[in-house]
């Protein structure tokens, strides 16, 4: 056995290990520390694909930003004092066995055909961030710069959705 | 490494983050389950984009770059979208004291 495929596998095992970890968690401060362990698993991926750039993205963007947002709303609204409601066992039992179902006929699916046999080539120079730099800005400069006004949108929805009705706070001191 | 493993773990991964999705009430629980649908997408197609550099192909090199551009432009909306989602889940804790998901249906007012 390669190393590589040594860490492939481990790698998977992490991720799935921490994927169920999210699932199946009571405390969600648990299940965003799973799901981290999940984003690091997946760069880990990434950095065995030769894609270094989207491994150091994906760690600085989910594990960093996105990760420290989700710990941030948990703990701003203190969701320990009450317990979560159980949902009806029946419809967690009939969740479960669909999604088991669709992995099942999915993977039923793919197992035989031809092109999933294909080996991978490695140690190419696509992933680098010198050529995604080129690409990005040559050929994709203007979703790069659309993107930028996405985010200042989102920025402003958040902030809009986020704030306190000013007009209801002020009827409320007013009274 | 043949490419039918990682088809098979971002099958898994995605399979996973469904049953989450169908079997929590947390509304976060069910919306941290998308972002690992999302990310076990993102894994298909950077593996999908070396799986294309091993075809014999003139513009495999330009696809499997596309590849991972849409990988990165996939991440920038990603980041956008928790952004509003967590406000929106941070509205509905003020104005019903829960998270549960069944009280989106109160968002209205």
């Amino acid at each position: 056995m390669e190393i590589t495929q040594i860490l492939f596998w481990f790698l998977s095992a992490l991720a799935i290990a921490g994927a169920v970890g999210v699932v199946a968690s009571k405390n969600p401060i648990y299940s965003v520390l799973s799901l981290i362990v999940v984003f690091f698993a997946i760069s880990g991926h990434y950095v065995l694909m030769n894609a270094q750039f989207l491994a150091i993205v994906n760690i600085i963007v989910y594990a960093g930003a996105i990760m420290v947002l989700f710990l941030f709303v948990i703990m701003m609204i203190n969701l320990n004092a009450e317990t979560e409601p159980v949902k009806n066992i029946y419809m967690k039992m009939a969740g479960v066995i669909s999604g088991l179902t669709l992995m099942i006929v999915l993977v039923a699916a793919l197992a035989h055909s031809e092109s999933a046999n294909i080996i991978m080539r490695k140690g190419t120079s696509v992933g680098l961030t010198e050529n995604l730099g080129k690409a990005l800005f040559n050929d994709y400069v203007v979703p790069f710069e659309i993107s930028s006004v996405l985010f200042l949108s989102a920025m402003v929805g958040a902030i809009l959705i986020g704030k306190k009705d000013s007009a209801k706070a002020r009827t409320a001191l007013k009274q | 490494m043949e490419i039918k493993w990682y088809i098979f773990l971002s099958l898994v991964l995605f399979c996973i983050g469904i049953i989450g999705a169908l079997t929590r009430r947390n509304s976060i629980i069910v919306f941290m389950c998308i972002e690992l649908m999302l990310n076990s997408v993102n894994l298909l197609l950077i593996a999908f984009s070396k799986m294309h550099l091993a075809t014999p192909n003139a513009f495999a090199g330009t696809m499997a770059t596309s590849a991972q551009i849409f990988v990165f432009f996939i991440m920038i909306v990603a980041a956008a979208e928790v952004s509003v989602v967590l406000a929106i889940i941070v509205m509905l804790y003020r104005n019903t004291r829960s998270i549960d998901i069944n009280f989106l249906n109160r968002l209205k007012n």
